[in-house]
């Protein structure tokens, strides 16, 4: 019987025979924290009795959250995992580098890896073919000395995504769409497994928007097959001697097949205060956004903010609206800067943020005021994730971000273009 | 056997509920931070709880953040086990490495306040105060030898690797 994206790839790394249900330890190509879970980290690493890393050069630490540190109590966090990386030799990303999941997309992760990190959004990396899935402090450092961890083989929901993508719409709206329509509790245990034509040209960029967000439907991972398209990422990125190809088996079990046609979708966002509660962009007209946020590990890619700077080229924020752009890391960018559209983000009133995690969690970088509402292209919307419960938050692509952020009020961005 | 009151939750209570990203700054004094435990959904649950108690959501709890802190709080603050009807995955992973039992059962017959008894090995929740017997889905077995250990890390300083 043939095996699902999630057993091929724990059947490999555990040298078992891995099917949905099944409890197996495999072996991780990658294990990391950041600075809010890694100090827990360190610590239940010592805890452990460990001493080494079991593999330094396979371990990494990012300082994304706060960073630059907003207080000198995170600044005491960030010189402690510094020591850390010091001591045990394993790989350190410091402020500035970018976000942990961009960077370990453009530089770690490789197709059939295991990937597991104190983040939830960890499951960034199926985009690339990678079964990778966020954990606590305690699993991490668990693996940061074993090099391995137990999971239990999930079962897979296929995702089955046709037609073209009709102009205003993009990868963003159609996970949108996805959890408004399963719930946040829809895939729960469950490995979400993209397919489908529309798949098949998807850029990469798009693929990580997607995967992403399988967290916030519950999901353990978010799972695309490695193709010509991941190839080519990987060679763009200078390790094309990492790509292997991975796709599901054409017999695999899936506990249940949803068919979504992109061509049907419109502009959608993610009402306070859970994902799941969307409506269309268009339906919330008239709603005042105070605060305009594109950046984050779900839309702060080099091709989020070319959408963004081309609506807002030649445009000026609303007087009442504030705008905030954070890359997703120091490459995204630099090259952001080399195709303008850092110059027309500015010239449109953006504040640009330093590449990292900006105000996606509500630590500094853009926390919203009491009665405040912010439109930000990041994954969450939780009541106070921004730094303040008395804020709404709402979700939506870098499109109807920068559509919103010249209006002042909720827009589709069809509105604009 | 564990004897405690029930402090009622809704749906979907997320770990910046438990325990936001603003207070990461406290993260490195837990004494401090865990004066702030479920402060976005109640502002007053810090002083309201009292050890032995029970937390008892609703579905999805949990959902959010990796950040182990959620549980660690919960745990500090003195709750003997979490009820709910639904949870998180890693949420529920990292109450289970911290000692934390959850429990997964129907929690719509509970209201706040009411007296519990749970039964870890039979798997029963005993409401004595609205007399309703409910049972508890079973723990995978890696996750009960953790839970047995107190926790994840007691786990690997007595075994050294996973034992399964």
């Amino acid at each position: 019987m043939g095996k699902t994206l999630a057993e091929k790839i724990l059947s490999q790394k555990s040298g078992s025979d891995a099917r949905a249900g099944s409890i197996v330890v495999a072996e991780v190509a990658l294990v990391f924290a950041q600075d809010t879970t890694g100090p827990l980290t360190v610590t239940q690493f010592q805890a452990s009795g460990f001493q080494n890393l079991a593999n330094p050069n396979k371990t990494a630490l990012f300082l994304d959250h706060a960073a630059p540190s907003p207080n000198y109590r995170l600044s005491s966090e960030h010189i402690l995992l510094r020591q850390f990386a010091q001591q045990t030799g394993c790989l350190i990303f410091d402020i500035g580098d970018g976000i942990c999941h961009q960077l370990v997309a453009e530089s770690l992760a490789k197709p059939g890896d295991v990937v597991i990190g104190a983040d939830s959004h960890t499951v960034t990396a199926g985009g690339l073919g990678a079964f990778a899935t966020g954990m606590g402090s305690s699993d991490v450092a668990v693996a940061f000395g074993l090099g391995k961890t137990w999971f239990r083989v999930p079962e897979s929901i296929k995702v089955v995504v046709s037609g073209n993508f009709v102009e205003g719409v993009y990868a963003k709206d159609l996970i949108l769409h996805l959890i408004g329509n399963i719930g946040a509790n829809g895939a729960t245990y469950r490995a979400l497994e993209f397919s489908g034509d529309t798949v098949d040209r998807m850029s990469m960029s798009q693929r990580f928007t997607i995967a992403n967000m399988a967290v916030e439907a519950g999901a353990k991972a978010g799972l695309f097959p490695a193709d010509n398209i991941t190839k080519d990422y990987l060679i763009s990125q200078g390790r094309g001697n990492h790509y292997q190809p991975v796709f599901p088996d054409a017999d695999a079990t899936y506990e249940q097949i949803i068919n979504i046609n992109v061509a049907e979708l419109e502009p959608t966002v993610s009402k306070p205060n859970t994902v799941d509660n969307i409506a269309l962009a268009g339906e919330l007209k008239g709603t005042k956004i105070q605060q305009v946020f594109i950046g984050t590990c779900t839309n702060g890619r080099l091709e989020d903010l070319a959408v963004a700077a081309n609506i807002l080229k030649g445009k000026k924020r609303h007087p009442d609206t504030r705008l905030i752009v954070a890359p997703a890391s120091r490459q995204v960018l630099l090259a952001a800067i080399e195709a303008g559209y850092i110059q027309s983000l500015i010239e449109a009133e953006a504040v640009i943020l330093p590449p990292g995690c900006g105000a996606c969690l509500g630590l500094h970088q853009g926390v919203l005021g009491d009665g405040e509402s912010c439109l930000s292209t990041a994954n969450r919307n939780f009541k106070g994730r921004m730094g303040n419960p008395q804020a709404s938050i709402y979700l939506g692509s870098p499109a109807t971000a920068a559509a919103t952020a010249i209006t002042g009020e909720i827009t589709d961005p069809r509105e604009v273009i | 056997m564990l004897t405690g009151r029930a402090l009622k939750f809704g749906d979907n209570i997320s770990t910046d509920h438990i325990i936001p990203g603003r207070l990461a700054h406290l993260r490195s004094n837990l004494p401090e931070l865990a004066k702030h435990v479920m402060e976005d959904a109640d502002p007053d649950f810090a002083s309201r709880v009292t050890p032995g108690d029970f937390i008892v959501g609703g579905s999805n709890f949990g959902l959010g953040s990796s950040r182990e802190h959620a549980p660690l709080v919960i745990k500090i603050s003195g709750v003997s086990a979490i009820l709910a009807k639904s949870v998180a995955r890693i949420f529920f992973r990292n109450a289970i490495n911290l000692g934390l039992p959850v429990l997964i059962c129907d929690t719509d017959k509970i209201n706040d306040e009411d007296k519990l008894e749970v039964d870890l090995v039979a798997g029963t929740v005993n409401d004595i105060t609205n007399g309703n017997r409910l049972t508890f889905s079973e723990i995978p077995e890696v996750m009960l030898h953790i839970l047995d250990e107190g926790g994840l890390i007691p786990y690997i300083q007595k075994h050294g690797d996973f034992k399964l």
